[in-house]
C-alpha cells in the first residue's frame, strides 16, 4: 500500500483579478521512496507540499478528491488531529529556512523543544540536539546551538531546519529545496542522511528541487510541474529522455563548467503548455 | 576598481566572538565578473556585506577607485553599488508591495520615468505586471528572488554584489536571468561579484573566482584553470568532484 495518495489536488488564492488556481488537479502516489518534484518557478511545487500538510496559507483554499496518508483521510482533520501528525509523522522543510525558524529563540533550544515533545529528558535532548547539528556537518555545533537564526549563514540555517526534522524522524518528509544554499560537498552529506532514512527506516521523501543533476542522480521518480499541473512523470534516470517540451528544454538551458554558450538557450514557452 | 585587502570581520555577542572573515584579499577590475565559491559558513556573504558596510569589520581595508570607502557608506555609494541578498525573504519588507519595493529606491535616488522603469524591471526578470501589487508572502520563492534582482538592477548601479542570485530558480528562468546580467555587463560595463555554490554558474559568468573555506581565501583561479580542473588545494578538488552529482554508493 502506498504511503501517500493525492488525487485531483487544487489550491486557489483570491487575487485582484479574481480567484487564481495555482495547483490545478495534481495527482500522484508515494511509496517509501524518493520522489522528486521539479518545475518552473511559480508552478505550484511549494503550494502542493504545503497543501498535503494542511498548511495552505490564508486566504488560500485546498481541495482534493483524495488526500490520504497511511490510510488516514487528511481532508477535514481537526487541529488536534493535525497536531498528532504534523511535525511527528509528517514533516516539511520549508523553502525559506530562516522564515520557518523562530527568530527570537536560540537554535539549540528550538531543537531541544522538538526532542522534549518526543519525551527526551533535558540532558538527553541537549546531547541529541548537538549530535544532529554535527550530523548535518556544522563545524562548531556548540556555537550554533547557542546562536539565533539571524547569526547563521544561509546554508547553516538550512541545515538547522534539516536537523530539526531529523529529530522528529517522520514517516513522510517533504523537503522544499533543502540543499539549495549548500556547497556541493555538504550537499552530498545531507543527501546521504536523507537517503539512509528512506532505505533504512522506510521514510517516504518528496524532494522539491530545481537542480536537475541532483534530482536525476538522487531520486527514484520525478514529477515535472508546469503552471499548476504535473505535465510529466519519469524515472529519475530517464530525465534526459523527457517527452514534454518544457522538460526537454530545461536540460538544454543549464550552464556547464566546460560549456561556453552565450547567451544560454532559453525556452519559448508555448501557451498550450499552460492549458 | 574594488580592492579588498586583509579583510577581517568579527561578530561579538557578550563574551562570544565569531571570527567570520580572516584576512581575505582580492581585487576586481572595472567590467570584470568575479566569483566567490566555498564552504557553507565560510564567510562569502559576510565579505559582500562588509563591502556594503553591513558587517563589523575588525581589520583590513576596502577601497573603491583607489579611495577608502566612507564609514558609514553614503547615498552616493549605494547609487553605485547594489547588492542582491542571499535570503530574499529577509530583504523584502513584508508589508511592502512589489511596486513599493521597486519605486522607493527610485524616489530616494531621484530617478525620473519611474513608471516605465518599474514595468521594464519586472519584464526583464520574467514577472508580468500582475505581480506588481503583490506582497512578498504572495510570491513563490523564485519570484521573490527575481524581485530582489529587479530591485538591485533598477538603480542602474556600476557594481552589483550578487549573493546566490539564482539559487531558487529553475534552469529556464536561471538562464534568462544570467543572460540578462551578461547583456547588461556587455552594454553598460557593469562589474559583478557573484557568490554561488554552483560551479557551472560561476564558470559561465566569471573570469576569475576565489575559493573560500573557514573564513579564509584558499585559492584564486581563472576560468580556464577551473575548466581544466587545475585546482591547487584539496578543498577545491573536492568541490569539483562533488559537483558531478550524487551516487548511490554515497549512502553507504
Ligand atoms: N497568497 C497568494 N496569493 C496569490 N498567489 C499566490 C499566493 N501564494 C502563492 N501564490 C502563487 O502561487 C503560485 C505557485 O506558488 P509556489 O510557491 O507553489 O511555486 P513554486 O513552484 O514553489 O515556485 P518556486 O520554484 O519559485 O519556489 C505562484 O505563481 C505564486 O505567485
Ligand atoms: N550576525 C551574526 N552574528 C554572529 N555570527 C554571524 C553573524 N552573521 C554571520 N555569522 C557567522 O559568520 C560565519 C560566516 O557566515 P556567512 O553568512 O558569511 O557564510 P557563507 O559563506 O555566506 O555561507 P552560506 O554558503 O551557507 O551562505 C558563519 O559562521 C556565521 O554563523
Ligand atoms: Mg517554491
Ligand atoms: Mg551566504
Amino acid at each position: 500500500m502506498s504511503l501517500l495518495n493525492v488525487e485531483n489536488l487544487r489550491v486557489t488564492f483570491p487575487t485582484r483579478q479574481g480567484p487564481a488556481e495555482v495547483v490545478r488537479g495534481v495527482s500522484f502516489t508515494l511509496g517509501r521512496e524518493r520522489l522528486g518534484i521539479v518545475g518552473e518557478s511559480g508552478s505550484g511545487k511549494s503550494q502542493t507540499g504545503r497543501a498535503i500538510l494542511g498548511l495552505t496559507p490564508h486566504p488560500g483554499t485546498a481541495t482534493a478528491d483524495r488526500l490520504e496518508f497511511d490510510g488516514i483521510d487528511l481532508r477535514g482533520l481537526s487541529s488536534r488531529q493535525w497536531r498528532g501528525l504534523r511535525g511527528k509523522r509528517m514533516s516539511m522543510v520549508m523553502q525559506d529556512p530562516k522564515f520557518s525558524l523562530n527568530p527570537v529563540m536560540a537554535v539549540g533550544k528550538q531543537l531541544m523543544e522538538v526532542l522534549r515533545t518526543h519525551g527526551a529528558s533535558r540532558a538527553e535532548a541537549r546531547r541529541a540536539a548537538l549530535e544532529m547539528l554535527e550530523a548535518v556537518q556544522i563545524r562548531d555545533p556548540e556555537r550554533v546551538f547557542r546562536a539565533y537564526p539571524h547569526e547563521l549563514s544561509g546554508g547553516m540555517g538550512q541545515r538547522a531546519m534539516i536537523a530539526m526534522m531529523l529529530v522528529s524522524a517522520p514517516d513522510l518528509l517533504i523537503a522544499d529545496e533543502p540543499t539549495s544554499a549548500l556547497d556541493v560537498t555538504i550537499q552530498i552529506e545531507v543527501l546521504r542522511i536523507l537517503d539512509r532514512l528512506v532505505q533504512e527506516r522506510g521514510m517516504g521523501l518528496i524532494f522539491i528541487s530545481h537542480d536537475l543533476r541532483l534530482v536525476s542522480s538522487f531520486c527514484d521518480r520525478v514529477l515535472v510541474m508546469y503552471a499548476g499541473r504535473v505535465v510529466e512523470e519519469l524515472r529519475a534516470s530517464d530525465l534526459s529522455q523527457a517527452r514534454h517540451p518544457y522538460t526537454q528544454g530545461l536540460l538544454n538551458c543549464l550552464p556547464a563548467i566546460d560549456g561556453d554558450r552565450r547567451p544560454l538557450p532559453t525556452l519559448d514557452r508555448d501557451a498550450s503548455w499552460a492549458e | 576598481m574594488l580592492d579588498v585587502k586583509d579583510l577581517e570581520v568579527t561578530f561579538t555577542r557578550g563574551v562570544e566572538q565569531v571570527h567570520a572573515v580572516r584576512g581575505v584579499s582580492f581585487r576586481v577590475e572595472k567590467g570584470e565578473s568575479y566569483g566567490i565559491v566555498g564552504e557553507s559558513g565560510s564567510g562569502k556573504s559576510t565579505v559582500l556585506r562588509a563591502i556594503c558596510g553591513l558587517a563589523p569589520t575588525s581589520g583590513g581595508e576596502i577601497s573603491f577607485d583607489g579611495n577608502p570607502l566612507p564609514v558609514p557608506r553614503d547615498a552616493a555609494f549605494y547609487r553605485r553599488v547594489q547588492m542582491v541578498f542571499q535570503d530574499p525573504y529577509a530583504s523584502l519588507h513584508p508589508r511592502h508591495t512589489v511596486d513599493s519595493v521597486l519605486s522607493e529606491p527610485l524616489a530616494i535616488q531621484g530617478f525620473d520615468d519611474r513608471e516605465q522603469r518599474i514595468e521594464r524591471a519586472l519584464e526583464e526578470v520574467g514577472l508580468g505586471q500582475g505581480f506588481r501589487f503583490r506582497y512578498p508572502h504572495q510570491l513563490s520563492g523564485g519570484q521573490r528572488q527575481r524581485v530582489a534582482v529587479a530591485r538591485a538592477l533598477i538603480l542602474e548601479p556600476e557594481i552589483l554584489l550578487l549573493d546566490e542570485p539564482t539559487s531558487a530558480l529553475d534552469a529556464s528562468i536561471q538562464a534568462e536571468v544570467l543572460n540578462l546580467l551578461d547583456r547588461l555587463r556587455a552594454e553598460r560595463g557593469l562589474t559583478y561579484i557573484l557568490v554561488s555554490h554552483d560551479l557551472a554558474v560561476v564558470s559561465h559568468m566569471c573570469e576569475r573566482l576565489l575559493v573560500m573555506q573557514h573564513g579564509q581565501a584558499v585559492e584564486e583561479l581563472a576560468r580556464d584553470a577551473l575548466r581544466a580542473r587545475a585546482a591547487q588545494t584539496d578543498y577545491t578538488r573536492r568541490l569539483l568532484q562533488a559537483s558531478v552529482g550524487y551516487s548511490r554508493e554515497d549512502a553507504a
